[in-house]
């Protein structure tokens, strides 16, 4: 545990103070990219395909470019002569810019209209004629494997739908596990394809200077240094001529974090017309075309005694990565982190396998701790256990408690290689229980089931991993996954940080600032926190995959202490004593014994740029790059509890308590914040979303009518409780919360609404849980209004 | 999501109103609440040439009781009815329609009269005023016509207004003593088009026999449906839980329901069931006080 969390009057770390940005955000004066005009800006429509599958047979532009205030029309026949029909993707394939020679996807990008409105873009993509042939279309990924299907891919060298086979593990020892097993349970369950729908959609200003052959480019980005290099490797423009700017980020939650084929067709349109270019998506292109989540199609089986000790974990995966993989995943993981399957118990082996595959659909694969795989894989095993629970008839708690990894266990080295860093979940699961009243609430089922109605519990008691990472395992690309702070404090004592994260609402304006005004001293009022310019901030690789805390969050008071060290030189040199005869206490440097005779960091900066000690170097600022030694393992346990509509088959969240331990909390509010939001997102997962396609690979869900986000009406009210168990690496002992809620929520709803109606016989049912899934479970088993 | 361009155009009255349509035709839309047109314009599923906005006209927002009839003018919102005590008080039926009329934001523009000229068999309304046995005054260049509601309804997307005519109001007769009614709903979200909806308005005799009966269908067939056997089966019994039973049957029968992402057509038929029985038990309890 971290040192500087004395019990002094200067305690701004755990203060539920209000988030400094909201004000800006909640009065409408945030900036974000649409807000910005530059001087004869010119705008971009994208034409998309129709089909899920289709040559192109040709393309006119000539109706389009008639349309008054259209500039250029772009095809991807254009962008091959200039080497960027193509673009490498996160995990290692390409994929196309605009379309070249056919479509793989309905809504994929075909052609831009440049023009000088928007509205005269979009009436000139409206005019582009695009005469296509269709392909047959593979939606089903089981199908996209079989030995007839049609090859999507004609690029590549394997004639194959096949991409990539992925294993890890013990497969021996995990085979004679359950060639010796007492007890086998074994389940196909499915994680929906979702997306994350941010309410601000993607977008860019492309402003390329021809004279200074120099672009900057405003977007909306998670990882603006990430574009920085991806785009310098892409266009080929050196990388220093780049700027990247992310203003105020309207959401993100992943979907953010890839480069678009709009981001660059925008930027090789503002070199075409030598204006800047805008280009806004429609929520029907966000929801249409841009990265989704999961869609991993598993089946689990665990070995166990009779007694219910688990013994051994088998997993298949069979995931649909659309038309191109495009997944943003550390190098050496091509999926993620899913081998964090193991959970929260102590299995002895574990063998995952996991075959990625195309089909005729948007490519993806981020949002929500997609791109680590890591809400599948608490999904699978938290559901699992429930139904290993079932099949031994016994307690679901009770099986989670004789198997959970026992506190004296951490660090706890999991059979797929993780290195868990601390927990005590007996602590954690207790606690949750008695908070509910599992007891009470268990013997209220038994009564309401006797009367014939439909009561249900649901236990999730997941493990988190986040914080990437190490950077002995962790790049993309290459880029290693360290991040970054820089802290300048001026000669009034007051400061300001940047870092290589950018926030798209988490409040790390806030988070940060206090971080920082712990460490120096300082009130979180005197920190002004800036992100998203790379002109300006250290380098980093941005905001997802809960990584801002365990990593810039590490780097911003890493940082002040390498501050504090050259403050105590000139403290000393103010106080007329030896460093050693300082102590830090009460936010600021006093003499030992003598507390009365101290200096503030306010009087030390003052002195950095006034009456530095003779020798040193003036000034008061610092950078620190912070390469975490470890992935941080937040854990929780998630309660819900429901009641089912025997007539409609409706499930109404009656109770969900959530308690997580995310070890330090800088902000209380801000966590509890966080975890409402995932929370919610879980509960959309659970109950209301999936994309969905026809058999010609329509997509059926381009629109929020369609693509459900639940209003405050169908939202459960939350209950949140936390324990802290301190990271032992992290600077402050935190460990990253983000995406906890929507990592551990969707079992807890699943397995509630499956506890239902257990006594049906019923096991599992895949999400999203509709009325109707519930009905049909009702009826055939003779239950109706 | 940027429409295609149109020419705007506000007329004052009535008379100017229907003399722009007279001379737009076909090309013109009447706007009011717009929360039906808008988004198919942004999506340019409707491209008019001439907008009509009505929601300038003078004195086409009343809400009140006269001649045996609840007028609700052409401008009334959704959130109107919501809020009207009047509606609370007497007009349950109605009071619950409004109630789950899209979202607050859309309650808040949208108009009622604007909802049953959209003519969408998911449309709330225009199950409600089925149940209630509504007329639709409409204005056109020879004065106006009275319709009822199951005349004005057409086809999906189709009224029987003439491309020169405005509905300028929607009356509903005020129900007698011992009346009730409810609309239920199922939604798989707020602000989503109903699976299934079923709206019901009862009127029993002194010896608590059902004497008249009105059983209007949402969003299971090609338009509004009103389940005429059902409101038979109803008619002279007492509105006990068997008869409440065979009367959800019947109801279920009478829709024709197809499958989407909302759900399958035997789904939705059993829904209209269920929902049926709901709606009797409530519209009957309440017509027990009233």
């Amino acid at each position: 545990m971290s040192a500087t969390l004395t019990e002094s009057p200067h305690r701004v770390l755990g203060q539920p103070i209000k988030r400094k940005e909201d004000p800006r955000f909640l009065t409408g004066q945030g900036r974000y990219l649409d807000d910005i005009k530059l001087p004869n800006m010119a705008y971009m429509a994208i034409v998309r395909s129709p089909y899920a599958h289709a040559r192109i047979v040709s393309i006119n532009k000539e109706p389009a470019l008639a349309v008054p205030g259209v500039l250029a029309v772009i095809t991807g026949e254009d962008l091959e002569k200039l080497g960027l029909a193509w673009m490498p993707t996160l995990n290692g394939d390409q994929q196309m810019v605009l379309a070249v020679g056919k479509v793989l996807f309905q809504y994929q990008e075909v052609a831009a209209v440049i023009a000088t409105s928007r509205e005269a873009a979009y009436d000139g993509a409206a005019a582009v004629e695009v005469e296509y042939d269709p392909l047959p279309v593979v939606v089903d990924p089981f199908k996209a494997l079989e030995p007839d299907a049609p090859i999507l891919r004609e690029d590549r060298k394997e004639k194959s739908n096949h991409i990539w086979r992925w294993e890890s593990g013990d497969k021996a020892a995990t085979d004679k596990a359950f060639a010796e097993a007492e007890v086998v349970i074994k389940e196909k369950i499915r994680f929906p394809r979702v997306h994350p729908s941010p309410l601000e959609p993607c977008g860019c200003i492309a402003d390329y200077n021809k004279t200074q052959n120099h672009l900057t480019l405003y977007v909306t980005s998670q990882a603006p240094h990430a574009y920085r290099t991806v785009l310098a490797m892409v266009t080929k423009l050196p990388e220093h001529q780049i700027r990247v700017i992310s203003p105020d980020v309207g959401g993100g939650f992943g979907n953010k974090v890839p480069v678009y084929p709009g981001y660059v067709v925008a930027i090789v349109g503002s070199m075409l017309t030598g204006r800047p270019v805008k280009w806004v998506e429609t929520r029907t292109e966000n929801l249409a075309s841009t990265h989704f989540a999961r869609d991993y199609h598993m089946t689990v089986e665990i070995a166990a005694t009779r007694e219910g000790q688990v013994k051994a974990l088998r997993v298949h995966t069979v995931a649909d990565h659309g038309a191109f993989d495009a997944q943003a995943v550390p190098s050496k993981w091509p999926a993620g982190l899913f081998n964090i399957c193991t959970g929260s118990y102590t299995f002895e082996a574990a063998h995952v396998v996991v075959d990625a595959v195309y089909t005729n659909k948007a490519p993806g694969g981020v949002a929500h701790r997609c791109s680590f795989r890591v809400t599948e894989a608490s999904y699978l095993i938290e559901r699992a256990m429930d139904i290993l629970a079932h099949e031994l008839k016994m307690d679901p708690a009770e099986l989670r408690r004789k198997n959970l990894i026992p506190a004296d266990k951490f660090p706890w080295k999991s059979p797929t290689g993780w290195v868990y860093d601390s927990g005590n979940y007996h602590h954690t699961l207790d606690y949750a229980l008695n908070l509910i009243g599992y007891k009470e609430l268990r013997k209220e089922q038994a009564e309401k089931r006797a009367r014939g109605e439909l009561m249900g519990i649901g236990i999730s008691f997941f493990t988190e991993v986040v914080g990437a990472g190490p950077s002995k395992h962790f790049d993309i690309l290459g880029i290693k996954m360290f991040d970054s702070a820089e802290i300048r404090v001026h000669p009034t004592g007051k400061a300001i940080v940047r870092l290589g994260t950018r926030h798209q609402g988490q409040g790390h304006e806030t988070t940060y600032a206090q971080i920082v005004a712990e460490e120096l001293g300082l009130s979180p009022d005197d920190v002004l926190v800036e992100e998203g310019d790379t002109d300006t901030a250290p380098y980093g690789l941005g905001t997802y995959a809960s990584r801002s805390t365990p990593t810039s969050g590490a780097a911003a008071a890493m940082c002040a202490r390498r501050i504090r060290e050259k403050a105590r030189k000139i403290a000393a040199y103010l106080l007329e004593c030896g460093e050693h005869d300082l102590e830090w206490a009460d936010g600021r440097f006093q003499v030992k014994g003598a507390p009365h005779q101290s200096v503030t960091m306010q009087q030390i900066a003052f002195a950095a740029y006034t009456n530095p000690p003779p020798g040193m170097e003036p000034g008061l600022e610092a950078t620190y790059y912070y390469d975490p030694p470890n992935l941080t393992f937040p854990y929780g346990c998630y309660i819900a509890v429901v009641d089912i509509d025997k007539g409609t088959g409706e499930v109404k969240v009656r109770r969900f308590l959530a308690v997580d331990d995310c070890g330090t909390i800088i902000n209380p509010m801000i966590v509890q914040g966080q975890v409402h939001g995932g929370l919610t997102e879980g509960f959309a997962i659970a109950f209301m979303q999936d994309i969905v396609f026809d058999e010609n690979g329509n997509n059926l869900v381009t629109n929020f009518t369609e693509y459900m986000l639940p209003t405050a009406v169908e939202t459960p009210r939350w209950e949140t409780a936390h324990t802290v168990t301190p990271s032992p690496h992290h600077p402050l002992g935190a460990k990253g919360v983000g995406e906890s809620p929507n990592v551990g929520s969707p079992a807890a709803f699943v397995n509630a609404v499956v506890d239902a109606l257990s006594h049906l016989g019923v096991r599992h049912i895949d999400m999203p849980i509709t009325r109707e899934k519930v009905w049909r479970i009702l009826r055939s088993a003779g239950i109706d209004e | 999501m940027i429409p295609a361009a149109f020419e705007y155009v506000a007329p004052r009255s009535v008379a100017e109103a229907v003399a722009l349509l007279r001379q737009h035709s076909y090309d013109a839309k009447v706007i009011a609440g717009g929360q039906s047109l808008i988004p198919m314009m942004r999506f340019r599923m409707a491209q008019p040439k001439v907008l009509v906005d009505i929601g300038r006209i003078p004195g086409l927002d009343y809400l009140r009781e006269e001649d045996g009839y609840l007028r609700i003018g052409a401008l009334v919102r959704h959130a109107t009815m919501e809020h009207s005590p009047l509606i609370q008080e007497r007009y349950p039926l109605l009071a619950a329609t409004a109630r789950v009329v899209a979202d607050p934001l859309v309650r808040n523009l949208g108009t009622v009269a604007g909802s049953l000229v959209h003519a969408d068999p998911a449309g709330d309304w225009a199950a409600a005023m089925m149940a209630a046995r509504a007329q639709v005054v409409v204005a056109g260049p020879d004065g106006e016509r009275v319709i009822g509601i199951d005349d004005f309804l057409v086809d999906t997307f189709t009224t029987a207004l003439e491309p020169d005519e405005l509905v300028v109001e929607v009356r509903v007769p005020i129900p007698g003593p011992r009346s009730g009614g409810d609309y239920q709903k199922i939604e798989r979200k707020v602000g989503d088009f109903a699976t299934a909806a079923v709206a019901v308005q009862v009127t029993l005799d002194e010896a608590g026999r059902c004497q008249q009966a009105g059983i209007g269908l949402c969003a299971v067939g090609p338009i509004t449906l009103r389940a005429a056997a059902a409101e038979e089966a109803l008619v002279g019994q007492p509105l006990d839980e068997a008869t409440i039973r065979k009367a959800a049957a019947l109801a279920a029968e009478a829709a024709q329901p197809t499958s989407d992402t909302r759900g399958s057509a035997e789904y939705k038929r059993d829904m209209v069931r269920v929902l049926t029985i709901r709606a009797l038990r409530s519209a009957a309890a309440r017509a027990l006080k009233a």
